[in-house]
């Protein structure tokens, strides 16, 4: 925390730089004919930010259409079981389409309207960025098409119905690993061939500028919401947040309103797959390096000749190789932690808090579960943890039972 | 006098255009590259375009995507595709060779290493198609300090005060994309190839070369008659994918097409 502590500059606010950039990481890393299109995208949203129509017609679909604000829960019956620090959800679960994805497709989707634009495409991993944005089109009435790795279609089968009942074409991907970053490239190819009519709505705080800046302001609403009903609820600010760390969406939205409380510790989780030491992983933060993917520079799960290799993990949604390059930049200064949870721990976190809270998680929020069960025993129990739970687990259940062995 | 430069100045010289083929090094196995190289030199190429294979090929088609994957199952890596133009060097000396790829090979060998590993190999340019001028101040000041030119992309899209970014960054030549689109894509439009090279050369003396869309002889000649030069990948790739396994035809298909165009360009 040393470079922190050295500075009163607040940290909201400061990053990225007019090109995009936090500290080294970020940036446009883009071929050519995609450039202006970018710009054109960073003035529209520099323009609709401040603009009182554009906001009030985002928070009143905030309210109505995805029932914001979202709870924040006490988790008694857990924290009692773990015996330390008090255990707040912060329930995106219960948005609609059961994830904090939506908090983002809703505000790009009206950006989208403005643009004029009547195609959106969009990458999904686990399909809840898939499902989140063939939701927000089919409202809107404008075309979309899902992008998604053929080895994700199986393993997240109900996700793709729900597209398709949406609405939505979903495109297998068949390309290189045939999982979440195939499907960004083959999105932004897509882009690249049809700029002219569509808006690409991608779904984590990655890719070039302005994506990671403009989903984080639009997820950051989890935070602003959590850091009001904590003082609420409890008197005061959390000791501790933890967020599961894909592309990082959900992480970013609920730290960012929280970087300046210095007191307030973050704690970002990877998925460590079969183990860190295996190789089998989805960790960049915790065990890769840096370098240029996707239009950022950040850092990435990548080999001494600088492609890029399969990651792995039981949670479509956090198998990336790489990570926004605003955790890339809130690691290098020290303000966030990352550590990463197994396919082990996060399923025994998933048994529990379905057991004891009555909630099923999604993979995903679960591996920021396990880690809050890891650290909660540690801490006094006048001490408070936020941790986001950042989708429902429905459709995870049949991962589950395969695992399992039980055929459902 | 760099060998990119003498290249056009010689053609210019003799009222001809440049045509520069790519293939993907290692593609569809590490042999098979030089031979190719020194077949399409053979076969009337002005300069060669190299691709350095890359996981994730955001901006080439299909195509071109197989090409990568087919190179990486033998682990071709930028190294070994510096070691490729090594060996090139031996027989040819004149002819350009241009790397074209992605970054993060790049990145991760390091910016002053690689531009002196590809100096020494005998590379004359460096496109990375994923850098803008925008992010590309350190590679660029790493290649010139190298002696070796940046070539970068200028795309439909550009309007004129990027083409005036562009072409102040840039060296050797410039490399107009014709189609919005990934490699192999879309058909040429070329009244409006025509339209833009003349708004492009509103901000630059520098040879422009068009690539995308170009498939044969017709399209290589209508391009010839208004650009410096003619870029033809997928075209060639999807050549090499339909020979692999008789490793024999690829440099005679390759070399087919090629004379074909370039008779089509000199016509």
């Amino acid at each position: 925390m040393s470079q922190i502590e050295n500075t009163n500059e607040p940290l909201i606010g400061q990053m990225p730089d007019n090109r995009g950039h936090f500290g080294v990481y970020g940036g446009k890393f883009v071929a050519e004919t995609l450039m202006v299109p970018l710009q054109e995208l960073q003035n529209a949203y520099d323009q609709y930010l401040t603009d009182p129509d554009f906001i009030a017609e985002l928070d009143a679909d905030l309210q109505n259409y995805v029932g914001r604000p979202s709870p924040l829960y006490l988790a008694e019956g857990w924290t009692r079981r773990l015996g330390g620090a008090q255990i707040y959800l912060k329930r995106e679960d219960l948005n609609h389409t059961g994830a904090h994805k939506v908090n983002n497709t809703i505000g790009q989707a009206l950006l989208a309207k403005r643009l004029g634009k009547t195609r959106i495409i969009a990458e999904t991993g686990a399909g809840q960025h898939g499902v989140a944005t063939a939701t927000v089109a089919a409202r809107l009435g404008l075309k979309c098409v899902v992008y998604m790795g053929a080895v994700d279609i199986t393993r997240q089968a109900i996700n793709v119905y729900r597209m398709k009942l949406l609405g939505a074409e979903v495109v297998s991907v068949e390309s290189g690993s045939k999982t979440l970053k195939d499907a960004l490239n083959e999105a932004m190819r897509d882009w690249v061939t049809n700029i002219d009519d569509t808006f690409y709505i991608i779904g984590t705080v990655a890719g070039p500028h302005p994506y990671p800046a403009m989903v984080r302001d639009f997820q950051a609403i989890i935070g602003r919401e959590a850091r009001q009903q904590i003082q609420q609820q409890a008197g005061r600010l959390p000791d501790a947040l933890i967020a599961c760390v894909g592309g990082g969406s959900n992480a970013i939205g609920l730290f960012y309103p929280f970087l300046d409380d210095k007191d307030v510790a973050v704690y970002g989780v990877e998925a460590a797959g079969d183990g860190l030491d295996s190789g089998r992983h989805a960790a960049p933060l915790c065990a890769g390096r840096p370098g240029v993917l996707h239009g950022n520079r950040t850092y990435l799960m990548e080999d001494d000749d600088g492609q890029i290799i399969e990651t792995h993990s039981v949670s479509a949604g956090l198998d990336y190789p790489g990570v926004g390059p605003e955790h890339a930049w809130l690691k290098d200064i020290g303000r966030a932690e990352y550590v990463a949870i197994d396919d082990d721990e996060a399923l025994q976190a998933f048994h529990d808090l379905t057991r004891i809270e009555g909630i099923i998680p999604a993979l995903e929020s679960s591996h920021a579960l396990a880690y809050a069960s890891k650290l909660a025993p540690g801490m006094d129990k006048d001490q408070i943890i936020i941790v986001n739970l950042s989708g429902r687990g429905d459709k995870d259940i049949h991962t589950v039972a395969a695992l399992e062995g039980i055929e459902v | 006098m760099s060998r990119i430069k003498n290249c056009f100045d010689k053609l210019k010289t003799g009222n001809r255009k440049a045509l520069i083929p790519y293939v993907t090094a290692g593609d569809p196995e590490p042999n098979v590259t030089v031979p190719l190289m020194h077949a399409m030199v053979n076969a009337g190429a002005d300069i060669v375009e190299l691709g350095v294979p890359f996981s994730d090929p955001m901006a080439d088609g299909p195509v071109i995507q197989r090409a990568a994957e087919r190179a990486l199952e033998h682990r071709v890596s930028l190294r070994d595709v510096l070691a490729m133009v090594t060996e090139f060097r031996r027989q040819d000396s004149h002819t350009p060779v241009i790397l074209m790829g992605y970054l993060n090979p790049v990145e991760v060998m390091g910016y002053a290493v690689f531009a002196e590993a590809a100096a020494q190999a005998g590379v004359d340019g460096v496109l990375t198609v994923d850098l803008p001028p925008e992010e590309a101040d350190e590679l660029v000041v790493a290649l010139k300090s190298q002696q070796l030119d940046p070539i970068f992309l200028l795309a439909p899209t550009s309007d004129d005060e990027r083409i005036k970014l562009i072409c102040g960054a840039a060296s050797g030549y410039v490399y107009y994309v014709a189609v919005k689109g990934v490699t192999g894509a879309g058909n040429l439009d070329v009244q409006a190839v025509t339209d833009k090279l003349e708004q492009i050369r509103k901000h630059t003396d520098l040879p422009v070369g068009v690539g995308f869309g170009i498939k044969d002889a017709g399209s290589a000649a209508a391009i010839a008659a208004v650009a410096d030069a003619v870029v033809v990948g997928s075209a060639l790739v999807q050549k090499v994918e339909q020979a692999a396994g008789q490793h024999d035809r690829i440099n005679t298909e390759i070399a087919g097409l090629l004379m074909q165009m370039r008779a089509g360009m000199d016509a």
